[in-house]
């Protein structure tokens, strides 16, 4: 097996074989350390309150009787709350603290101003903590994505700001000349969020445009917030560690430059599919449809240069983490995508559309691919800013399972229960409810269920991830050198070199 | 190669392009539609909702009602929209404008309810509402919509029992102990008053004939649209 010793020499953290660049990339790890594990810290609590909510509304969903006088927790408003706790709290927590790494390391720069960064950090948790407060209160502004009430939003805006003030500096002092692709989507991210978002919230919210023009706005953010921040963060991802992992470059170059701006160019347009046979001008319509499509292009391109890169060392995935997670969330990057191309299609939108087909395809974008690839970066960060490695294999291995499992039953039951939904909903000859006959509401109560007990089943694995984030973080640093913590030991010719 | 500034200019022009297409350009063309005055009738459309139904909106967005129920009419022959009666015809820009707040929605786990005001209207409307959020089982079994109870209020009769007492409307398993009376919040009644104002029914002249295209029974080859049409006429 020519990439054996590569493979050995990849799993083990200590990559660069020279011990110069070696003490270098330690250096600039140590100095992402505080920053990175707040905001990985934070991200995570979040991530278990977006579950906990997650649960409550999707078992209200088949049973509303549960939990069902408590205002604050009606399904209206934790739905909301879930949305909100794992988008803005889990995912962009864990998208900055994966960039923050990332940049620093790609750009060969020591992170400067961390203060800076803790400023961030601190401001815009209080201020999503307030948003989802708010939400639970009743002061919801029932605009999907963009919930939180106003007196959060601000907050939001600032610490997002400093953020980005902190980015240009540390693009600026970088020593590398070579730009990675994962640094150009990782710059155009950070660049197109702050943009979606103030547009839409003085376009919706401080200053309404008028009538449908803010289902627009609302469908432009909404979905570039996918598509233009956390796709392009986990993107960059998998672009870091794919190679990284394996010991060997990204496959080409130039594929990776034609997915970047393929996507640059076509998914910010495909928003507006969300709102197909809506009153709003056909023509946008169409030419988001048309953007759903051309985003083919960019996601064969990449799952190809991925696919390209993998080739040969599909071994690797029974050792390490990082990659078995980095993997599946690559795939389902791709799988995602095509489907999302397809969903578009007005016919398959007549039917689609309004469904829980489409939540399931949410849960397809946002859980199989991104929050997989920033489990897999995780994996991988925490051990080089800790110095020592994860407690417990066996829980890395239950986190795997459980996630990977969940997410495919919730993507595969959300599916077809709502295709079965749409087609039901779309003939007035079956109706909406009722105990006599078979329904549209009745028709998808099975699926709802098993759609519950998947989360049951996420739930599990996001509490072995969690008890060993706090072990890890708990335990005494070794002093002997130590190897990484891999799913099982490589085959003895494969040496694990010591850090 | 320095190549930063290139790809800065790529990024921005990207999504400055996609702004200007979606969000600049229909704001131009249609950002500033006005409402039509009608001569016979003697008012202008759409109508401004009164300020009860526009309180009862805000209870609509801090509920969460739209995770469930859309507020836009599909036009006919594209999915099943008018057929299920959820509307006299397809919504259409123009009657959202006087909205400050545009609640499209994108999931139908309940119906539309764009044209709610339609379907049920009048005292007989507003007592089918009262029943269905103080819990939809009384009017809907089976149904999966929350209970909305927390817009009702148990309380002691002091005096004179209230009007606005709704006891009577509920199930012999809902009645309150002796002395006792459920009331209808003002949030309730607030919601209420908005669900009885939500329906489209004027037609825009220069809309008229785009809004109103008969399905085309051959256009559809005869499949599942044409026999749902004529079964729900059965
Ligand atoms: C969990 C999803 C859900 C939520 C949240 C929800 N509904 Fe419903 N709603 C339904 C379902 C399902 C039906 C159909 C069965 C029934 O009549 O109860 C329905 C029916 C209705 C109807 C009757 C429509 C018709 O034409 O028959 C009205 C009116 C209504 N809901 C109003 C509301 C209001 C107001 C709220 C917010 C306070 C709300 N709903 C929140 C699911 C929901």
């Amino acid at each position: 097996m020519a990439s054996a010793p590569s493979l050995a020499a990849s799993i083990s953290p200590s990559t660069p074989p020279n011990t110069v660049a070696r003490a270098e990339l330690s250096e600039i790890d140590a100095s992402t350390k505080v920053p990175a594990i707040f905001f990985l810290g934070s991200s995570l609590l979040w991530l278990l309150a977006g579950t906990l909510f997650a649960l409550i509304s999707s078992f209200k969903l088949h049973n509303p009787a549960f939990l069902g006088d408590a205002e604050w927790l009606t399904f209206g408003r934790v739905r909301t709350a879930h949305l909100n706790a794992v988008v803005y709290g889990w995912s962009v927590n864990a998208s900055f603290a994966v960039a923050l790494w990332l940049m620093a390391r790609l750009a060969r720069s020591i992170v400067r101003h961390s203060n800076m960064l803790m400023l961030a950090g601190v401001l815009w948790n209080v201020g999503v903590t307030i948003g989802i407060t708010g939400i639970l209160a009743g002061d919801s502004t029932s605009i999907e994505w963009l919930e939180m009430p106003t007196y959060a939003t601000p907050i939001l805006f600032v610490a997002y700001a400093l953020v980005g003030g902190w980015a240009v500096i540390t693009f600026r002092f970088g020593r590398s000349q070579h730009i990675y692709v994962s640094q150009w989507y990782i710059f155009a991210a950070l660049f197109w969020f702050p943009w979606l978002y103030s547009i839409a919230q003085i376009m919706i919210i401080f200053a309404p445009a008028r009538g449908t023009v803010q289902a627009l706005v609302n469908w432009w953010f909404a979905h570039n917030v996918l598509g233009l921040w956390f796709t392009p963060i986990g993107l960059a991802a998998v672009y870091y560690f794919l190679p990284k992992v394996l010991g060997k470059p990204i496959h080409s170059y130039y594929l990776s430059v034609l997915g970047f701006w393929s996507l640059a160019i076509f998914y910010n347009w495909a928003g507006v599919h969300h709102l197909v046979g809506g009153p709003v001008p056909a023509w946008v319509i169409t030419a988001g449809i048309a953007a759903s499509f051309m985003m083919v292009i960019p996601v064969v391109v990449t799952a190809i240069n991925h696919h390209l890169t993998l080739v040969g060392s599909f071994s690797a995935l029974k050792y390490s983490p990082t990659l078995r997670f980095i993997v599946f969330g690559a795939v389902n990057y791709t799988l995602a995508s095509l489907l999302g191309s397809l969903m578009a299609d007005r016919n398959i939108s007549e039917v689609v559309h309004f469904t829980h087909a489409i939540v399931g395809h949410s849960h397809h974008g946002l859980y199989a691919f991104f929050t997989m690839v920033m489990f897999g970066s995780i994996y991988y960060i925490m051990p080089r800013i800790l110095h020592r490695e994860w407690p417990s294999a066996t829980l890395i291995s239950v986190h795997f399972w459980t996630t990977a499992v969940g997410a495919v039953i919730m993507v595969v039951v959300l599916s077809v229960v709502g295709t079965k939904q749409g087609l039901a909903m779309n003939n007035a000859a079956i109706p909406f409810l009722s105990m006599e006959e078979s329904d549209v509401v009745r028709a998808t109560l099975d699926g709802l269920r098993v759609r519950s007990y998947s989360g049951i089943l996420i739930t599990i694995g996001h509490l072995a991830f969690a008890i060993n984030f706090v072990w890890m973080l708990l335990r005494p640093r070794a002093d002997h050198n130590t190897a990484p913590t891999l799913f099982r030991n490589p085959e003895p010719d494969l040496e694990v070199s010591s850090r | 190669m320095n190549r930063a500034p290139l790809i800065f200019l790529g990024v921005f022009f990207a999504l400055a392009f996609s702004w200007t297409g979606i969000v600049l350009t229909n704001q131009i063309a249609y950002g500033s539609l006005e409402p039509v005055f009608d001569e016979s009738e003697g008012k202008a459309f759409p109508e401004s909702i009164p300020g009860v139904a526009a309180q009862g909106k805000l209870v609509y967005q801090d509920l969460g009602c739209m995770y469930c129920h859309t507020q836009q009419v599909r036009r006919p022959g594209f999915g099943g929209d008018i057929d299920r009666n959820w509307g006299e015809r397809q919504s259409v820009a123009r009657d959202y404008i006087r909205e400050r707040r545009v609640l499209l929605g994108t999931m139908r786990t309940g119906p539309d309810l764009r044209n709610v005001g339609a379907r049920f209207a009048g005292e007989g409307g507003r007592e089918w509402h009262i029943r269905h959020l103080y819990d939809p089982e009384i009017t809907s079994p089976g149904s999966i919509m929350p209970k909305y109870k927390f817009l009702f209020e148990t309380r002691k009769i002091v005096g004179e029992p209230s009007p606005r007492a709704v006891q009577r409307l509920l199930p012999a398993d809902a009645q309150p102990p002796e002395g006792y009376e459920i009331v209808l919040t003002d949030r309730g009644h607030a919601l209420i008053e908005y669900l009885l104002s939500l329906k489209d029914v004027y037609t825009y002249p220069e809309e008229a004939s785009r809004v109103y295209v008969e399905p085309q029974p051959e256009a559809k080859n005869g499949d599942n649209a044409a026999n749902t049409n004529s079964e729900a006429q059965q």
